[in-house]
């Protein structure tokens, strides 16, 4: 009948606060759901009713074919979790934290005892295993306190921002448990704030804001949505953007966003490498000189600026620049966000 | 094999008295381990009684009368019991503000999404503050001794007298931890923990002799648990004041039957409410 994760009408208030505002969602065996919202979101709320952290106010919910409600400790043996905040006890050690997970997991003291070993070893955390957990950096108690979600390899996972706080490095190790974890068939709900993440982990992407699932699909599909390729220029004076917007506006098929800060004019476009030649020839010929040009595929940035009207992690425009990871930055979606009120999709 | 993916391990023998036992003692060995390493806490949890011992027999040796007598070594044994039923009693204020903190860091989370016993997390706390509570009595009689505290009975009945305030201890720190999970911060824990701890441990035989109180404090004083297990111990040890006369009242008359009888009727009592308590917190 469903997945391994399955939600059907989660709804949690607190206060007037709707967190979850009848949440839908089915996540086949083995693969990875992408759960993507900004602040406030509803991320984490969805994920502790999941994991029979919080009980939501209506809705049902089945992990591993376990309902969640009815049966919440028979759904406890089946899922780890790793919370948004590293759940960790400060004064023991890595090795200790993991050894008594292992044995609330109902391990064997010797077998919980291998185990943390393993999972040191392979986060990487061997040489720091006999610390106190604070003395830890805080990317060392991110992956310690996964390394603690995964020590009876359960089918079903819970990740709320699992690389929130993880160097590059770190974070491509993850993925790559991630993907390992997969493999053997373990079904992964994620959440994330990284578009990028999101694009390139998860099978399916759900985007969620204001506690609602705004749009759900592929990676493929959601780009799909919000039509063909972008070209972006990057022009060198900054007195050449309004002509560059004139010129880019004559040949795209919506109007341009502008970034003024870096310079960067965006603008989707159907007709491929062909039209780009044209866009450089007629750039040329106004005297508008540019620092780079290119076609690019649109990002998830574009799909989430598209259907909330504002970026991941911007919501206010005055103070973006920040996007922990953005093509477009806060005045692209600012400006984008007046052209694109369309509504929730499919 | 990768070490992220492992075989299931075999589940034991799931659920009962036996994965509740388990996971306790898992819990409180990591409540032992943090104690070793904080030990200004531990240490903290001894000068306290330890200066009750000293302030109380220096002070009031002598001006207090107990019994037929005003001797300051009648009172100092008569005073001894009191003072550790208080130090037992006084530690549950800690066990309410561990768990109020426990509450409120993300490790609960972790605890709450294991398929551990339901009152695992709880009893884990009590039984490490159970150990930190009897380090704390071997220390306080060492120094009762050193300043003249005497025993007339024998061993076991002695031994029957620590296990007695042990087993208050251990009840009180239930409603320490009901205490601990209904408010919001450790500080908080520490003190509602306390404050009930005043009168509790004031209206009661242990510092004075309670036939000198006056009536109505005297009634409620005889029926305090606290003061049957004071009066309890004092008839263990052999430190009743000579011309002490016993009070009538039932309690005082079968001191360690009652004082039994109260501590497993607080403890059922308690423990219910607190872990019923814990697993609606923050659903
Ligand atoms: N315990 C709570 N009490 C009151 N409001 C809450 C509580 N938990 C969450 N909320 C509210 O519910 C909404 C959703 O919160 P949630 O933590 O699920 O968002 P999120 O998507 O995880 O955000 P973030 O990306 O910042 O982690 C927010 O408006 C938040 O303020
Ligand atoms: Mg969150």
């Amino acid at each position: 009948m469903s997945g391994a994760i399955y939600a059907e009408g989660l709804v949690k208030t607190f206060g007037d606060v709707k967190a979850l505002d009848g949440v839908d969602l089915d996540v086949p065996e083995a693969t990875v759901l992408g759960l993507l919202g900004p602040n406030g979101a509803g991320k984490t709320t969805a994920v502790r009713c999941l994991t029979t952290l919080l009980t939501p106010d209506s809705g049902k919910a089945f992990v591993a074919g376990i309902d969640v409600l009815k049966h919440p400790n028979e759904v406890r043996r089946s899922i780890g979790l790793s919370g948004q905040f590293a759940a960790v006890d400060e004064y023991l050690t890595g090795r200790e934290n993991l050894q008594m997970v292992g044995q609330l997991y109902e391990m064997r003291a010797k077998e919980a005892k291998e185990r943390a070993g393993e999972l040191l070893e392979r986060f990487h955390l061997a040489d720091a295993a006999d610390r106190p957990s604070k003395t830890y950096s805080g990317g060392m108690r991110r992956r310690l306190d996964l390394a603690a979600a995964l020590v009876v390899s359960p089918p079903v996972m819970f990740m709320d921002e699992p690389t929130t706080g993880l160097d590059p490095r770190n974070r491509q190790q993850l993925w790559e448990v991630i993907q390992e974890l997969v493999a053997g068939g373990t079904t992964l709900l994620l959440t994330t704030q990284y578009l990028e993440e999101a694009d390139h982990l998860a099978h399916d992407i759900c985007v969620v804001d204001h506690g609602r699932v705004i749009a759900r699909g592929t990676a493929d599909q959601l780009k799909a949505q919000i039509g063909g390729e972008r070209v972006e220029v990057v022009v060198h004076e900054p007195d050449h953007i309004t002509t560059a917007v004139e010129v880019l506006t004559g040949f795209g098929k919506g109007e341009a966003t502008v970034d003024r800060h870096t310079r960067k004019l965006t603008v989707p476009v159907t007709g491929g490498a062909k039209l780009l030649a044209e866009v450089i020839r007629e750039l040329d010929t106004r005297g508008i000189e540019i620092d780079d040009i290119g076609l690019r595929r649109p990002t998830l940035d574009d799909v989430f600026i598209s259907l909330t009207g504002h970026l991941a992690e911007v919501k206010d425009e005055e103070n973006g620049a920040n996007g922990a990871n953005g093509d477009s930055d806060a005045k692209g979606a600012a400006a984008a966000k007046d052209k694109h009120k369309k509504e929730a999709a499919p | 094999m990768s070490a992220v993916t492992r075989t299931a391990p075999a589940p034991r023998p799931a659920g009962g008295i036996g994965k509740s036992v388990r996971d306790s003692l898992v819990i409180a060995r990591r409540n032992l381990i943090r104690m070793s390493r904080i030990p200004e806490m531990v240490l903290f949890g001894l000068i306290q009684p330890v200066m009750f011992v000293v302030l109380f027999t220096y002070v009031f040796g002598g001006s207090i009368q107990v019994g037929g007598s005003l001797s300051s070594q009648d009172y100092r044994e008569f005073l001894m019991a009191g003072i550790f039923a208080q130090t037992v009693t006084f530690a549950t204020a800690g066990a309410g503000a561990g768990i109020a903190d426990d509450m409120h860091k993300g490790l609960i989370d972790r605890f709450r999404s294991l398929p551990m016993a339901r009152g695992a997390v709880l009893t884990g706390r009590t039984v490490a503050d159970l150990v930190q509570t009897a380090l704390t009595l071997v220390v306080l009689a060492l120094v009762a001794l050193l300043i003249g505290w005497r025993t007339h009975e024998n061993v076991g009945k002695i031994l029957a007298g620590f296990a007695l305030l042990l087993l208050l201890g251990y009840a009180f720190s239930w409603i320490g931890a009901l205490i601990g999970l209904s408010v919001r911060t450790p500080e908080a824990a520490t003190s509602g923990g306390l404050i009930w701890l005043f009168p509790l441990t004031f209206i009661s035989n242990a510092f004075v002799d309670s036939n000198n109180l006056p009536t109505f404090f005297r009634h409620i004083a005889e029926w305090n648990p606290f003061s049957t297990t004071v009066q309890a111990c004092r008839e263990l040890f052999g430190n009743l004041p000579p011309g002490f006369k016993t009070p009538d009242a039932w309690p005082m008359q079968h001191p360690v039957l009652a004082s039994v009888l109260w501590s497993i009727l607080i403890l059922v009592v308690f423990r219910t409410l607190a872990v019923r308590k814990y697993r609606s917190a923050a659903a």
